[in-house]
């Protein structure tokens, strides 16, 4: 193949051939259209929001005033209920997981290694169908449940027990959370014991552990990246929220998001944004702590 | 030097042709004296049960301006939303006098030409001019509507029928209360507070030193653990009473209505002490893109017809006294239910929302503003 006669091609092979020279020139192609997204839209979203709560705003007119001040901080650290929504706001978000992981992880398990094909088909399905529902209509069904007059209260009358009275309540907002976010749990957890080979435990076996001992030293080390990458999502949706417990939340059930959407909503953004940055910091160190311990070893 | 100086008369003549629009509190140009052709379009925040079919669809059929409301569920709420988007996403908001001054000093709505609109002269007299929406002589809305919040209450599950606010504040009824949750909810407490304290000489529950809101908030947090929920819409507090979790609690007429509707069996007064109320505005953007449209909306809803139907849907009160006659006619007592045409002195008796500012009325700067309201409120929902 001469160039003389071809110039086009010529050019065209110098062009491609500075990608296959340098990789990365290819993998930044590839990936510029939604690394722009991401940076612009949200990092820089993030980033305007972030620089606002070093400002004040007036709130009779909502016009910020850019002068550099560590206030909303300030206002953050010295409020006593701000400490209380925020371990609130953490401490819910834990309980969620844990009881997700103890839900989650029989389920998965069935799906994984004892189900066969239909059932398992079924139940994968069964534990999808509640996403395809709105995530309100969930809310206000568990409302309704719930309620002085519901369901709940209704059985526990009809058998003789007293009624448990859970409605509005921190408790309702805690069993809300762990039903909403389930499914986000059940699918890692499969994914994760699906992969733990037979080989291994029938090699335990043959080493003369019983039942629980592979259970505990083989197949829970096995599935624990899947347990920790359910968590990330069931932590930080809960951290994040703000509608149930506006909800179905009773009179100290404030939520991290609630007192950011007052804020917003007053127009006192600089403080939304200082008390928004709270759950960001909190989220990065458990995503540090799961990368330990190995969550996003699938990827 | 001679070849920059006229460089730097443009940039003069520039910079001072920039301050033009920037005078005034409004947007500086002069009252229209007419209103033109309507643009096809009206964009509308309004509470819910303001933009009722009833009278919307008339309106657009006669003036072809499809209205396009969204509903907002506090003052709080619309002010952030006529802020968005450079303040030309909305033509009109239904502000009440809790919102209405901030809309004002922030430049958010433009003066009103109260001539342009027929029914204005049929206004209650303090509703042609509150200083909830004008300012100095300059209208800054057309009056609304008005009405109190009321006391609801349970007729099967709260016996006898309460007379005074001090039920919400008791342990009688305790776990089974619901207030609003709203920060200008500390004016309630204050109104009940300065009748049933006077030492604490509150005469204004929206003006209240240090001491005076130190008090009212202490009330608050007495009162917090006798609170099943406080109700962030309409819709949660009437569903509170229809589970029964809920047998008491500070409401809207609205509320009574539609859980009469539905068969539950409740009652609203308001009681000895008075009440805080609401005077709604229909006020204009700043930087309205139907201007049009909205003098007809304000002109439509200001008719006696339409502003009987709206006070019977909702129960408030019109500002036209002539709707009075048309709200017996299309549902009978209904004037008298919802104080139409009602005196001076009961009038006078409902505190307004207005946005607490720090300049008390005898002219001190140390009453608490709104914010200190906001900040209060959280650390109380805690």
């Amino acid at each position: 193949m001469t160039e003389s006669g071809r110039p086009l091609r010529a050019a065209r092979l110098r062009f491609t051939g500075v990608f296959w020279r340098h990789r990365w020139a290819k993998a930044l192609l590839l990936l510029a259209p939604p690394l722009l997204a991401f940076v612009l839209v949200y990092l820089a979203a993030l980033a305007a929001l972030f620089i606002s709560s070093f400002w004040s705003v007036n709130p009779f007119t909502s016009e910020m005033t850019h002068v550099w001040n560590l206030d909303n901080y300030r206002q953050l650290w010295q409020g006593g209920a701000y400490h209380t929504i925020a371990y609130r706001t953490i401490g819910i978000a834990a309980a969620v997981t844990a009881a997700d992981a103890i839900l989650a992880f029989p389920l998965g398990y069935f799906m994984a290694r004892i189900a066969g094909g239909r059932s398992r088909a079924f139940v994968f399905v069964a534990v999808l169908l509640p996403l395809w529902s709105s995530y309100l209509i969930r809310v206000y069904i568990w409302r309704l449940i719930l309620d002085n007059d519901g369901v709940l209260n209704w059985t526990l009358r009809k058998v003789g027990l007293p009624a448990a009275n859970i409605g509005y309540t921190n408790w309702a907002v805690w069993l809300i959370f762990t039903y909403i976010w389930l499914p986000f749990m059940i699918l890692p957890v499969y994914g994760a014991l699906e992969r733990v080979p037979d080989s291994l435990l029938e090699a335990s076996r043959d080493l003369g552990a019983g039942g629980w001992m592979t259970f505990r030293r083989v197949m829970l080390p096995l599935a624990l990246p899947g347990l920790v990458a359910g968590s990330i999502f069931t932590f930080s949706l809960t951290l994040g929220d703000y509608i149930t417990p506006l909800l179905a939340g009773g009179t100290s059930s404030q939520f991290i998001g609630n007192v950011v959407y007052d804020n917003i909503n007053q127009g006192l953004t600089p403080f939304a944004a200082a008390f928004a940055a709270v759950p960001l910091a909190v989220m990065g160190a458990y995503l540090l702590i799961a990368r330990r311990l190995g969550a996003f070893e699938a990827l | 030097m001679r070849k920059h100086t006229r460089r730097y008369v443009l940039l003069a003549a520039f910079t001072a042709a920039l301050c033009v629009p920037a005078s005034g509190v409004s947007a500086g140009r002069g009252l229209p004296a007419s209103i033109g052709k309507g643009e096809g379009k009206l964009n509308l925040i309004a509470w819910e049960g303001y933009t009722q079919g009833q009278w919307v669809k008339p309106f657009q059929k006669k003036t072809g301006c499809i209205v396009h409301a969204k509903y907002a569920g506090s003052s709080d709420e619309m002010v952030t939303l006529m802020r968005q988007g450079g303040g030309s996403q909305y033509d009109g908001v239904s502000a009440s006098g809790d919102a209405s001054l901030r809309l004002i000093y922030g430049r958010d709505v433009q003066k009103v030409n109260p001539k342009l609109i027929p029914s204005f002269k049929d206004f209650i007299p303090a509703l042609k001019a509150p200083p909830h929406n004008t300012i100095k002589g300059v209208h800054y809305g057309i009056s609304l509507q008005w009405g109190p919040n009321t006391l609801l209450w349970n007729t099967k599950k709260v016996k006898p029928a309460p007379k005074s606010w001090s039920i919400i504040y008791s342990k009688k009824y305790k776990g089974k209360i619901t207030i609003p949750d709203n920060p200008i909810q500390i004016a309630d407490a204050a109104l009940y507070l300065s009748k049933k304290k006077p030492s604490l000489k509150i005469k204004d529950p929206y003006e209240l030193t240090q001491t005076q809101f130190n008090a009212t908030i202490s009330l608050l947090k007495r009162q917090k653990p006798l609170i099943k929920k406080y109700w962030a819409l309409a819709s949660d507090e009437i569903g509170l009473f229809k589970s029964h979790d809920a047998v008491v609690g500070a409401s809207w007429p609205y509320q009574t209505n539609t859980l009469k509707a539905d068969k539950v069996p409740v009652k609203d007064k308001i009681p000895r002490e008075g009440a805080t109320g609401w005077a709604d505005t229909w006020m204009m953007s700043a930087h309205a893109k139907h201007p049009n449209c909205m003098y007809k909306w304000m002109q439509w809803v200001s008719t006696p017809k339409v502003q009987a139907e709206q006070a019977i849907y909702f129960g408030e009160t019109p500002a036209n006294t002539k709707a009075c006659a048309i709200m017996n006619k299309l549902s009978k007592g209904s004037a008298q239910l919802y104080h139409c045409g009602a005196s001076k002195k009961y009038f006078n008796s409902i505190k307004f929302w207005k946005t607490p500012i720090a300049t008390c009325a005898n002219g001190k700067n140390n009453c608490m503003d709104y914010t200190k309201w906001q900040q209060a409120w959280t650390q109380l929902k805690g």
